[in-house]
């Protein structure tokens, strides 16, 4: 291991998972920073939960090395349960015990000691906004309050290191944003957080982002970074009537890459977006549509990630395409 | 260890306890069901109704017939007049037995000769026909006795008393014969065997479809820790219904108990040690609590049927009887029966305790080590 573990909370050198034939996860080699908010991204099946999975010590590598809190992940599983938190899209406390008991379960399990376990407890139902509803059955609750309080027994033992798969699929945006005000608050006191997601927005609260694509590891860098350097392709943002139908025309135009619909506007990718631009509103008039403004702008993204993968899939070739 | 097994108990403990349902499933339904069944676990044959074709209609017919339903075995239900009337009341399940006297057979009898009679018996029934037969028997038995006893009086003037052999029976542990006694216990066995079984292969395989194994697979829980826990609640309960269902077996259905129910209680829990260590057996390869479900029923039904409980294991084929010896159902009957009806105790029933632990101890190890606190 060449990275020192003291600054790192994770390093990956080459990890690997294979499920028979297919290769889940492809040689990743990364490294999260004390204290980051680290953001996994990558379309549903490109091996974010199994990496997760793996580094949380619930499946084991096929291959390479990694270590978590200074741990290894091959050989000290139980040891790295110790010092993580961990939360996964699927809601995991018992909706057959109340609040209460289900943070009593996990404080006992986590084995909090006696004098921290009412505080931790306090903490938990303060953070969760729970104070009221301790006695209540936690199948009765609603979805943001359970994951909040699911995040509570995840940091019940205070864990250096918290993953979180999914955390906010299924809960409502407003929810969903005073859950990252959690995340920001966690990370401000040195917890380093390891989140999967497919919501862009949230990729956006990230310090940094890696992107996972059929397993392998494309694209690594702050949001920024991203937007900025990763990006070869331009975008051109067209708005014009009938975007739909608009679109199919726009397609087939020489020099564009791919073509997507954002809300009403149609995006494309180009390698030169000047000199499509003109090119471009001439295709779109002489075929009927009512063209406004067409012009360049900054990617967002949610552009970058689309166009990395098409990028993948066009280095890749179409024969795999079925695999995704 | 102590500290994390505490709270894995308190938690299966409310999780068990807190349903209204589940309740009902432990504690109502056992008694219920030792009630219900223990009334119709009876193989006594009694009352076998019986039809009568008497062509003779003579002092000595009216006697046999008397001397059939004076036994009590045998109910007279009709009297039939004709010859297809036989074959009615056997085809039509109104009696399982007729009694056919010719003409001429008081007359056989007065002139000292061999009189014939019919007894025709419903065979699809083995068991209470093959019964009936032995009734039947000695009651024509009882009937020729008597007139040889007449017969001797009146010819040679000597009354005949002495018969050359007397055999003087007497059943020892269950004086009456009375079968009850001995199925009545089997059911509390049957018992035990379901509810331990049935809430131990669903207990683990329920907490991977809620999905709340994962989160339990990220925490510093043990192996054994977790094993335990998902053991002992069931256990504790497994006690409370043997106690509950010996209790009515007891009290209710007057089973004796001879024994010292200290020894039951030890046979228990090493019973339960096996039924437990099964179920979770069971959880730990299932992936979905129906298909646990079906595996334990897939258990259960032979567990039953080669136990001992209904038919008895040494009229089994040799490789059958084998096959028992890996049953926990089969060692613990000898031991409540024994204990129940014989008043045995260690000195005499060690050797299936000792199978009980055996057995037992294989399966929780087993179990043990089928689960895996990583998944994939």
């Amino acid at each position: 291991m060449n990275a020192a573990p003291g600054r790192f909370a994770v390093t990956l050198r080459d990890l690997e998972r294979r499920f028979g034939d297919f290769v889940a996860v492809n040689r990743i080699s990364l490294d999260v920073r004390q204290g980051e908010i680290f953001g996994f991204l990558g379309p549903n099946g490109a091996g974010k939960s199994t990496t997760i999975r793996m580094l949380c010590g619930l499946l084991e590598p096929s291959g390479g090395q990694g270590t978590v809190a200074g741990l290894d992940i091959r050989t000290q599983r139980e040891e790295i349960k110790r010092s993580i938190g961990y939360m996964s899209q699927k809601f995991s406390l018992y909706d057959d015990l109340t609040v209460e008991e289900n943070i009593d379960f996990f404080s006992g399990i986590y084995r909090v000691s006696k004098e921290k376990k009412a505080e931790r407890k306090t903490w938990v139902l303060d953070m969760a906004h729970l104070q009221e509803h301790r006695r209540t059955l936690t199948g009765l609750l609603p979805g943001g309050w359970k994951q909040r309080l699911s995040l509570g027994c995840a940091l019940l033992h205070e864990p250096r290191v918290l993953f979180l798969d999914e955390p906010t699929s299924g809960v409502d945006p407003l929810s969903r944003r005073s859950f990252w005000d959690l995340i920001y608050q966690l990370a401000g006191e040195g917890v380093t957080v390891f989140v999967t997601t497919h919501y862009m927005e949230e990729a956006e609260y990230c310090d940094r982002l890696g992107l996972i694509y059929r397993g392998e590891l494309v694209a690594l860098g702050t949001p920024g970074e991203m937007k900025g350097g990763l990006m070869t392709d331009q975008v051109l943002r067209v708005s014009c009537d009938r975007s739909h139908e608009a679109l199919g025309v726009a397609a087939t135009v020489d020099g564009v890459r791919d073509a997507a619909l954002f809300g009403r506007d149609i995006h494309l990718m180009t390698e030169d977006a000047e000199a499509l631009a003109p090119r471009l509103r001439q295709a779109l008039e002489a075929a009927g549509f009512q063209v406004g403004a067409v012009e360049r702008i900054t990617p967002s993204l949610e552009d970058v990630f689309v166009s990395l993968i098409e990028a993948r899939d066009r280095a890749d070739g179409a024969q795999k395409e079925f695999k995704a | 260890m102590f500290e994390r097994l505490y709270h894995m108990l308190v938690k299966e403990f409310i999780q068990v306890l807190r349903n209204p349902r589940m309740r009902a499933v432990l504690f109502v339904m056992p008694v219920a069901q030792i009630i219900i069944i223990g009334y119709a676990v009876n193989t006594d044959v009694r009352h076998v109704p019986m039809a009568v074709y008497d062509l003779d209609r003579t002092p000595a017919t009216r006697d046999l017939i008397a001397r059939f339903e004076g036994s009590g075995c045998f109910d007279v239900v009709r009297r039939i007049t004709s010859e297809p009337g036989i074959q009615k009341v056997l085809d039509s399940g109104e009696a399982k037995a007729v009694l056919r006297l010719n003409r001429g057979f008081a007359e056989a009898l007065s002139g000292g000769g061999t009189a014939q009679a019919q007894f025709l018996l419903d065979g699809s029934d083995s068991n209470t026909a093959s019964v009936a037969l032995t009734y039947a028997a000695r009651i024509s038995g009882d009937f020729n006795r008597s007139l040889l006893e007449q017969r001797f009086a009146r010819s040679a003037g000597v009354r005949l008393d002495a018969e050359p052999v007397t055999l003087a029976t007497r059943a020892w542990f269950n004086a009456n014969l009375d079968s009850r006694n001995y199925f009545v216990p089997g059911v509390l066995a049957m018992l035990v065997a379901v509810l331990s079984i049935i809430l131990s292969s669903m207990s683990i395989v329920r907490e991977r479809e809620v999905g709340t194994m994962e989160q339990i697979m990220v925490t510093p829980i043990g192996r054994l820790e977790f094993i335990l826990g998902k053991t002992i609640p069931f256990a504790v309960i497994g006690f409370a219904d043997v106690a509950l269902i010996a209790l009515i077996t007891v009290f209710w259905f007057k089973v004796p108990m001879l024994g010292f129910p200290p020894v039951l209680f030890l046979g228990t829990g090493l019973y339960l040690l096996s039924t437990l260590g099964v179920g979770l057996f069971i959880s730990t390869v299932s992936s979905t609590q129906q298909q646990a479900m079906m595996t334990a029923f897939f258990f259960m039904l032979p567990a039953f049927m080669l136990s001992g409980f209904v038919y008895p294991i040494a009229n089994m084929p040799k490789v059958v009887q084998l096959l028992t010896y890996l049953n926990p159902l089969r060692y613990y009957l000898v031991i409540i029966r024994g204990v129940f009806l014989k008043g045995l105790g260690l000195e005499v029933l060690w050797p299936q305790m000792l199978a009980l632990t055996a057995l037992g101890t294989l399966m929780l190890l087993l179990a043990a080590g089928r689960f895996r606190k990583t998944m994939g």
